[in-house]
């Protein structure tokens, strides 16, 4: 029998006994990364955004090195690959896909949804980025560049979008409460509601 | 150390068909031609990590494609911007 035909939970327990009995990884170290990855949501993205829309220096921090920004907002990184910032401007729109796999912020907006790990959601963003965002109902005009975003190697990406119009003088917390994880993807932009 | 604005080439290579590897160059920007937008640091070769072989750093740089030159569709001025690690690119004259 192949691995490819192997019970997956049977696997995965004899991957972990191997793991723990050659001494690469504990299972306390294990449960640690899991209940890490399990607290994280969206709401730690939108909370970066909506800081980043109201503070100038978090926003140029964020921009700098998005882990940094994550950190001094209390969200764990240590151990993470590097965050990357893409921000979204009057003249470029950013979309993010991993075409190899499904590489995704977890530390920062939780676990992927479905559609992010499907093969066509990663054919289809690189190919017709614009036909898929249509399918979104987002629409990115003529003349701004809409730039893909593909999550190949060591760093992962999330989009800082643009604070929508209507939203003067709301605070960050009324502000993060506009913002989904599609829109810190690229497939959705924020509106306010 | 390449620049930004660099006009670069991504090898047209494909060691998978020889013999088993872990590559984060993917294969529609094999043979490819972009542009160096930034070095965005340098991380252990995954090619050798993803065998538990001792893996040297590597440069890592952020190549922007022109989304019609790769598929032949899409809007003028829309791009790909893609991970790609130094050994896989080539510098066009």
């Amino acid at each position: 029998m192949s691995v490819l035909q192997a019970d997956g939970e049977k696997l995965l327990a004899a991957l972990r006994g191997l793991l723990a009995e050659k001494g690469l990884v504990t299972e306390a170290a294990i449960a640690e990364r899991v209940a890490l990855t399990d607290q994280a949501s969206p709401a730690r993205g939108a909370g970066m955004v909506a800081k980043a829309w109201t503070d100038p220096a978090f926003r140029a921090l964020m921009l700098r090195d998005g882990a940094a920004a994550a950190e001094s907002l209390g969200i764990p990184m240590r151990g993470l690959p590097p965050l990357g910032v893409l921000e979204n401007t009057e003249s470029v729109h950013n979309l993010v896909v991993c075409t190899l796999c499904s590489c995704y912020p977890r530390a920062v907006l939780g676990y992927p949804p479905f559609w992010f790990k499907s093969a066509a959601y990663r054919a289809r963003a690189v190919r017709d980025p614009r036909g898929l965002l249509a399918e979104w109902g987002t629409t990115i005009p003529e003349g701004v560049k809409v730039r893909v975003v593909d999550s190949t190697a060591d760093y992962r990406w999330m989009v800082l979008p643009l604070r929508p119009a209507g939203t003067e003088g709301w605070s960050a917390e009324r502000l993060a409460g506009l913002v989904r994880e599609g829109d810190m993807i690229g497939v959705t932009v924020p509106v306010a509601a | 150390m390449r620049r930004a604005g660099e006009t670069v080439r991504v090898r047209d290579d494909w060691p998978e068909t020889r013999h088993p590897c872990h590559i984060r160059t993917p294969h529609y920007l094999r043979g490819r031609t972009g542009t160096v937008v930034r070095h965005l640091g340098d991380f252990p070769n995954p090619e050798d990590l993803a065998f538990a072989r001792p893996a040297a750093k590597a440069p890592l740089y952020h190549v922007a494609f022109a989304q019609q030159a790769i598929w032949g569709q899409g809007a003028a001025g829309d791009e790909l911007l893609v991970e790609i690690y130094d050994h896989w690119l080539e510098s066009v004259p």
